[in-house]
């Protein structure tokens, strides 16, 4: 039935335009009267083109009053209250270029339409132009480079050695999270020791595992510099924080890093945007199947001593996992004990 | 001498037609070598594959406007990937959004453009019979045939066609476990690539071939129209760049198939660690992206070409800067093999490597804004006649500098890393490579459709078409930038999980719904092609008044071009409204000898017998 619609509305659609078709150049031949080269239509077309862009840019100009309380969600972050200066201030020149060829470009259409009496200009080539319109993007571009340059090698430096350390793991379709515990490293991992309860691979043979802990979700400090250090289990995934303008793939066999520093507690950005149900977030930008849109993390930002307060809440992975570690010859308490 | 005896081989095979010997159908139609014939045949697959990939976009755009609505009308295309509760399925709407942008991106503006205007165009443009080679020229067509083939079998498999997005990165591509798409979807995926390189290595080899050896006499370099300068290099690119594709490729079926670890290492999924150590997905990236930046130059330089010469044609005026619109474009070419990591900025390659790739990046600006300033002058004074060819030529320049110009952003590395994979993405490349290319290649069939098929098409519903897709193209694609800056991931089911993404709703249905108007009035296009190429007006020798060679030939040119002798080239393509001359155009034929009231200082005829040139003394033995 769909495709009998389907091919009766082709159908149909044929046999309308063809009827268009005809008059259109029927049309076309009564009102062949003078040998004029072009008819009509080609003075609507000179003043179209800056009709639109007269109605196009007042629309821009309209929607991004509106939309500008979603732009670039408010910076959490201390790079990311950098990018978006220089975001902006990008933005800014390119609209400015944008704006400038294009009045050119749609006004040209209408000043320069055929006119009978008249000649085109003969012009095909001015050097001394050439060079000022190269060298005038040429010096901006250099100029964003170079911006871009010191903003870039900042964000990628080495993370400060007082860096809270987390590890973020992609698998499909979720995230987990570990974090070193109280005595600050991260035990060692390794992929074949992963399992239905051992998600993330992690070796329990290495005693800086033991305490290990994997929330949940994401707690970070406020001011404090935080490092992620990511990896993926499956296929590639993207850690993407938006208010933290933080964005690092997860990569397969291949360790990952990213450090910044958070610099709103979620109860000061639930004030600053006057929504008591703001939550940052994780999500996945590299796609990665079916469920690649579902991908989401809470991240909870507190002050340091809140968060200090809740690592040491936090039981250790081992700790809840006894059987799943005598399952494999660890005898936890016995380890913890000797530990000490 | 191989040229030579290149020459003298076509011209005999010119020789036989003029003594009548007739070709049937399959000879004449299928399996021709006539440039002219593979152009459309090019054409017309092209054109059909445009289709399939606008209606692909639908499928996913009612999915992204409207994530509410039930979809169970669909069923009958689509059959099982429509569930019970008439929801697209997740898996389907990956797919869909891979081979939208896989056909787009390889059969539409690579092979419909390129492979139809390069063909069509070079022999007769520069005065030749035809390419060097007729039978690898066929060749290339009938490899591109069994690609799109093997392509269109893979959309109606069970599991599904590939999946993981057009750039295939494994292991999402590599593990059938991760995704139905990469099992049988994904094996006919890289057989089609495979095939399609080939076909492109072969058309591009004798698109370099041609321009260097038959150019006619007088055409050198200096006076070849730029849309055969724009098919030159982008012929030289993708002969460049597909191979290390094919590389990619090749790399990634061993991986697939026989257990090697290229790409993959330390990988747990469905409940199992697989043996695979030692491989790097980056490697691939770098690999694929080492062809995917080309491939957008590939794209779009020929676009550009015929760009220029609608516009210079249209404005009745020289292009402005012929010498710096070539010098841009073998700028362009060349930066265009070393930005290509720029797409890798957060993969966890060398921050180091990213600056540099950054500032690699920006340079390409330069040569682009000198382009789409050299359009704006060419305007400038002009007398301009807007022909649906014209119309969609100034719409691409629009398109270019709107697309282009958030490249600045997207190419500076801080900034990438909040925009990288959102919907900022899409919006730029789509408006820059996507549209652009196609306002070129939809300018290029309205301006050479007289010379294709010897009829004219309907200048009214053309420019119908102009005005719903130029301003449908910006509608769907402007406003994608706002919800890029706002952070929307691409390739995403539904944003509703999040809380950060659960806004322009009406923006995402606005989108959509512009969307299917501008694909609909592409139907307008669709009947406007097929209906003139039968009864459209018989086209006069040169409707637009234009110099270049093809105008030259008769209305309906036979294998071979020119019924006489080649035509002999004396001056540049561009003497549009010469100060003195008569009519506001001197084609490319015509001596300055013939032209003393228009002719500048220094203007005048290379005395031909001077030149010890082989060409010419066989041309003149035969």
């Amino acid at each position: 039935m769909a495709y009998l619609v389907l091919l009766a509305s082709i159908l149909l659609f044929i046999v309308v335009m063809s009827l268009i078709y005809r008059v259109l150049s029927l049309v076309k031949i009564a009102n062949k009267t003078s040998n004029e080269r072009v008819g009509f239509s080609n003075k609507v077309h000179a003043a179209l083109f800056p009709l639109f862009f007269v109605v196009g840019f007042g629309l821009i100009i309209w929607y991004s009053g509106v939309a500008k309380q979603y732009f670039l969600p408010e910076a959490a972050s201390e790079h990311g209250v950098r990018t978006d200066f220089l975001f902006w201030v990008t933005m800014a020149i390119i609209c400015t270029a944008f704006l400038i060829t294009h009045v050119l470009l749609f006004f040209f259409p209408y000043l320069y339409q055929y006119r009978e009496n008249r000649k085109a200009y003969y012009y095909p080539h001015n050097d001394k132009l050439e060079v000022v319109w190269t060298t005038i993007p040429a010096v901006v571009m250099a100029i964003l480079v170079f911006s871009g340059y010191v903003v870039w090698s900042d964000i990628t430096a080495e993370s400060p050695k007082d860096a809270t350390v987390i590890e973020i793991l992609g698998k499909q379709f979720n995230w987990h999270v570990r974090y070193p515990g109280l005595d600050g490293q991260l035990g060692a991992y390794n992929y074949k020791k992963i399992d239905a309860t051992n998600s993330m691979g992690v070796d329990f043979k290495d005693p800086k595992s033991l305490d290990d802990f994997m929330p949940r979700e994401i707690h970070l400090p406020k001011g404090k510099p935080v490092r992620l250090q990511i990896r993926a289990r499956d296929v590639i995934h993207s850690v993407f924080m938006p208010h933290f303008r933080v964005k690092m793939d997860a990569v397969p066999g291949m360790q990952t890093t990213f450090w910044f520093i958070p610099t709103k507690t979620t109860e000061e950005m639930r004030k600053e945007l006057n929504n008591p149900n703001f939550n940052y977030e994780l999500a996945c930008t590299e796609v990665c199947g079916g469920g690649h849109f579902a991908m989401r993390m809470l991240i909870i930002v507190e002050e340091p001593e809140k968060f200090e307060t809740w690592v040491k809440e936090q039981e250790p992975w081992a700790k809840q996992n006894k059987e799943y570690l005598a399952s494999l010859g660890i005898n936890y308490d016995k380890l913890v004990a000797s530990k000490k | 001498m191989s040229a030579v005896e290149l020459h003298a081989h076509t011209d005999t095979h010119s020789h036989e037609h003029h003594e009548h010997r007739e070709l049937n159908f399959i000879q004449k139609y299928i399996f021709s070598t006539d440039h002219k014939i593979i152009a459309k045949q090019f054409l017309i697959t092209g054109l059909i594959w445009a289709l399939i990939g606008g209606l692909l976009s639908l499928v996913f755009r009612l999915q992204l406007g409207f994530p509410g609505a039930d979809l169970s009308f669909l069923k009958p295309f689509l059959g099982h990937w429509i569930t019970e509760s008439g929801k697209l399925h997740q898996e389907f709407y990956l797919a869909a959004v891979t081979m939208h942008g896989t056909i787009m991106v390889f059969f539409v503006l690579t092979a419909g453009l390129s492979g139809t205007f390069s063909n069509f165009l070079i022999p007769l443009q520069i005065g030749a019979r035809d390419m060097a080679s007729g039978f690898l020229n066929m060749l290339s067509y009938w490899f591109f045939f069994l690609s799109s083939v093997v392509m269109l079998i893979s959309l109606f498999l069970e599991t599904g066609p590939a999946a993981g997005g057009w750039v295939i990165y494994p292991p999402l591509s590599a593990l059938p476990q991760a995704i139905s798409g990469s099992g049988l979807g994904m094996t006919l995926w890289l057989v089609s690539m495979a095939l399609f390189i080939v076909s492109s290595l072969l058309g591009g080899i004798n698109y370099i071939t041609t321009v260097i050896n038959l150019r006619t006499e007088g055409m050198s370099f200096t006076k070849l129209p730029l849309t055969i300068w724009a098919f030159f290099i982008t012929a030289i690119i993708g002969v460049l760049s597909f191979p290390v594709l094919l590389s990619a490729a090749l790399l990634l079926i061993f991986d697939r198939s026989f257990g090697t670890s290229f790409y993959l290492s330390e990988i747990y999924i469905g409940g199992e660690a697989l043996p695979n150590v030692g491989g790097s997905p980056i490697l691939f990236q770098h690999l694929f992206w080492f062809l995917g930046h080309p491939e957008v130059y590939i794209v779009l330089l020929p676009a550009l070409g015929i760009t220029s010469e609608i516009i210079a044609t249209n404005s009745r005026k020289p292009i402005f800067g012929y010498r710096a619109m070539i010098g841009s474009i073998l700028g362009i070419a060349f930066l265009s093999f070393i930005v290509w990591a720029h797409h890798m900025f957060v993969t966890g390659m060398n921050p180091f490597l990213g600056s540099i790739f950054m500032f690699l990046t920006l340079i390409i600006a330069v040569p682009s804004a000198v382009k789409a300033f050299n359009y704006i002058t060419t305007l400038w004074k002009g007398n301009i006649i807007f022909t649906p060819a014209m119309l969609f030529s100034i719409g691409l320049v629009s398109l270019f500098i709107s697309g282009g110009l958030t490249g600045i952003i997207l190419g500076n590395a801080a900034l990438d890393i909040q925009l990288h994979d959102t919907y900022f993405v899409v919006a730029h490349f789509h408006l820059v490579m996507g549209a652009a290319s196609f306002f070129g290649m939809i300018a290029g069939i309205y301006h050479w459709f007289p010379k294709m098929f010897g009829r004219m098409m309907n200048d009214k519903l053309g420019y119908l078409h102009f005005w719903l897709t130029f301003v449908g193209a910006y509608l769907v694609f402007f406003p994608m930038h706002y919800i890029g800056i706002a952070g929307f991931p691409r390739r995403y089911y539904s944003w509703t999980n999040f809380d950060a993404f659960n806004t322009f709703h009406d923006l995402n249905a606005f989108i959509s719904v512009a969307a299917i108007i501008t694909v609909a009035a592409q139907l307008i296009f669709a009947f406007n092609f097929f209906y003139s190429m039968f009864y459209g007006k018989l086209a006069p020798a040169n409707p637009w008044r234009s110099n270049t060679l093809e105008w030259t030939t008769p209305r309906f040119p036979k294998h071979g071009n020119w019924e006489g002798p080649l035509p002999t080239v004396y001056r540049w393509p561009y003497d549009y409204s010469k100060p003195g001359a008569k009519e506001d155009f001197i084609p490319q034929n015509v001596p300055y000898s013939a032209t003393p009231e228009s002719n500048l200082p220094g203007e005048q005829d290379i005395n031909l017998e001077e030149i010890d040139f082989e060409v010419v003394k066989d041309e003149q033995a035969h």
